[in-house]
């Protein structure tokens, strides 16, 4: 079965195409670009090379996988429409999965492990991972001083993800270097049940975590004197 | 005509999710999910509070959109967005969702400029739009005075507004007075029981001194603290603000200014059409006035019904058409959005 995976809750803006089988997740075609402030000019160009590089058009897709963020809010609805739009024009299912799990679950190795991702205004999404890979708690936003005491309480020995390289000093932890980014394959594997029971369509709500900054009107301000 | 490309719209450079489907100059579906409620208690569109909305719309506003045409998107000819001008995040969600649908479905895009639809969505109304001609573009985000040479290839901006837009002025007059967001409407009904010359407020940039330097230009900043000087001096002698007279006449001083401007551009450029759109469009005082004052000069105005003068996807499915008629390129599928895409872009 092959699958359209896209994710832009992080300056990494990826496409790919994975084949999910009975008993294995492969990557077939993968494009990546680094660049926080185009996500909406180059997601579909790299959806369209993806399928190119697959020799596939967009009716052999099977499923659509997407990662929900957390993430800046505009870059990460690029991929989620993306992922909505294209289910809907071929009449397949989207399933979301948190993008940071694409972080986190290939990290661990035995210990708890930090992953985070640059939440920008100086704070984190991060969430902490068992060492079997699956998320304890998380994912939230806050502070890396905040984050790095709950990852301590909970164990973590390693931390993972571009806000972890970007916070090292703050955090005080090892830092693995791979994945730095959400990993294509790993979102569909972590989709993996689902597309092979051809579980229904989910909708893609993103993982927002923050509020709209927006203040309600208050009293108007008088002009005469 | 079976024989014309279908053309789909996407609109999303504000509040309004819209999607529309037309076939040459025929309107085939207009379907649209608005936002407008959310932003009420703020007095205005809170940019992230649409972004959120357009994601959760897009979906089901196409799903209708077809529904209402009785197409499929396998039918489609060509994708048409508004990727400028807007709010940046709002439009990303258009432009990347127009370019979902146009990946799967293997369909040419293109990206066009917002203004432009606004002049275009009147040939679903009153077909093939005269050129040259003259547009008045006037909404809570936009007023603007164009010459419209070629509506496929370019447009010449005359002039804008230098403060405020004239629906904004419409929104903040309407707050003064205890009206509801967004202001128009309810200035326009309040208006209707009042006397448009109970109160001479001021028509900014019409004396001599600004005419030479902004003939085609609007200011409604000094109108909107007029009123409020007005009504606050009522408020603190006691009085009762006589809101109807208030709107009437404030409403009044918008509309003179608007449709001087606009026919003194057509008769300075002999032209004979003056095509009026945005949402300021539907007040029907200014309608009246520009009807009335044209006929002297022997100009057609052309306005849209209400629904196609606020933005929706048929205006820019209607551009998009106009666009495949006259032959031009498709975009590419790196096409920005662009919040402050030049009016001389009609598409990208
Ligand atoms: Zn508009």
């Amino acid at each position: 079965m092959l699958v359209l995976v896209v994710d832009s809750s992080t300056p990494a803006v990826t496409a790919a195409l994975v084949e999910v089988s009975a008993d294995d997740v492969v990557s077939r075609a993968y494009r990546c670009t680094v660049d926080a402030r185009a996500h909406g000019e180059l997601l579909a160009p790299q959806v369209d090379a993806v399928l190119a590089d697959a020799d596939a058009r967009p009716r052999d897709l099977t499923a659509v996988v997407a990662g929900l963020g957390p993430g800046p809010f505009t870059g990460l609805r690029v991929g989620l429409v993306t992922a909505a739009t294209m289910g809907q024009v071929l009449g397949i299912p989207t399933y979301g999965v948190c993008s940071l799990d694409a972080i986190g679950y290939p990290a661990a190795s035995g210990e708890p492990v930090l992953a985070a991702s640059d939440a920008r205004r100086k704070e984190l999404y991060w969430a902490v991972y068992d060492g079997a890979g699956q998320r304890i708690v998380g994912p939230e936003v806050s502070t890396p001083s905040v984050a790095a005491a709950r990852a301590r309480e909970l164990g973590a020995t390693i931390a993972v993800g571009d806000g972890a390289h970007r916070y090292a000093e703050i955090l005080d932890l090892p830092v693995r270097v791979e994945p730095r980014y959400p990993d294509a394959t790993v979102l569909a594997l972590l989709a993996a049940e689902r597309i092979r029971a051809g579980a229904s369509s989910e909708r893609l709500t993103p993982l927002y975590l923050r509020r709209p900054d927006a203040v309600a009107a208050t009293g108007r301000k008088p002009v005469l004197p | 005509m079976a024989d014309e490309p279908l053309i789909l719209g996407i609109e999303t450079s504000c509040d309004e999710t819209g999607v529309g489907i037309v076939r040459g100059h025929t309107l085939l579906a207009d379907a649209l999910a608005s936002s407008v409620e959310e932003h009420a208690r703020f007095g205005g569109v809170v940019p992230e509070v649409a972004s959120r909305a357009h994601l959760e719309a897009i979906v089901p506003t196409m799903d209708r959109a077809l529904t209402e045409a009785g197409v499929t998107l396998a039918d489609i000819d060509a994708i048409a967005v508004t990727s400028g001008p807007g709010l940046a995040g709002a439009l990303l969600v258009g432009v990347a969702a127009a370019k979902g649908y146009a990946v799967a479905a293997e369909k040419p895009i293109y990206g066009v400029n917002h203004l432009a639809a606004h002049v275009a969505v009147d040939t679903l109304e009153h077909g093939p739009l005269p050129e040259p001609a003259i547009a008045l573009l006037v909404s809570g985000g936009h007023s603007s005075l164009l010459l419209v040479d070629d509506l496929a290839r370019g447009v010449t901006p005359l002039g804008a507004t230098i403060d405020d837009a004239a629906g904004e002025a419409f929104d903040k007059v309407a707050r003064l007075l205890g009206l509801p967001f967004p202001g128009g409407p309810p200035i326009d009904r309040e208006a209707r029981a009042g006397d448009a010359a109970a109160i001479a407020f001021p028509r900014g940039l019409t004396a001599a001194k600004d005419l030479a330097a902004h003939r085609y230009d609007f200011s409604f900043s000094g109108l909107k603290t007029a009123v409020a000087r007005w009504v606050e001096a009522r408020q603190r002698a006691g009085e009762p603000v006589p809101v109807a007279d208030v709107s009437a006449s404030f409403q009044e001083a918008v509309c003179d200014v608007l449709t001087s401007k606009a026919l003194a551009a057509c008769r300075a450029q002999g032209i004979e059409t003056l095509v009026i759109g945005g949402g300021v469009a539907a007040n029907s005082r200014l309608r009246a006035m520009a009807e009335q004052r044209a006929e002297k000069y022997g100009i057609q105005v052309r306005v849209p019904r209400p629904k196609l003068c606020t933005d929706n996807g048929a205006m820019v499915a209607a551009l998009g058409s106009h666009l495949v008629a006259a032959g031009v390129a498709p975009s590419r599928l790196d096409l920005p959005a662009d919040s402050a895409l030049p009016l001389t872009t009609v598409s990208v």
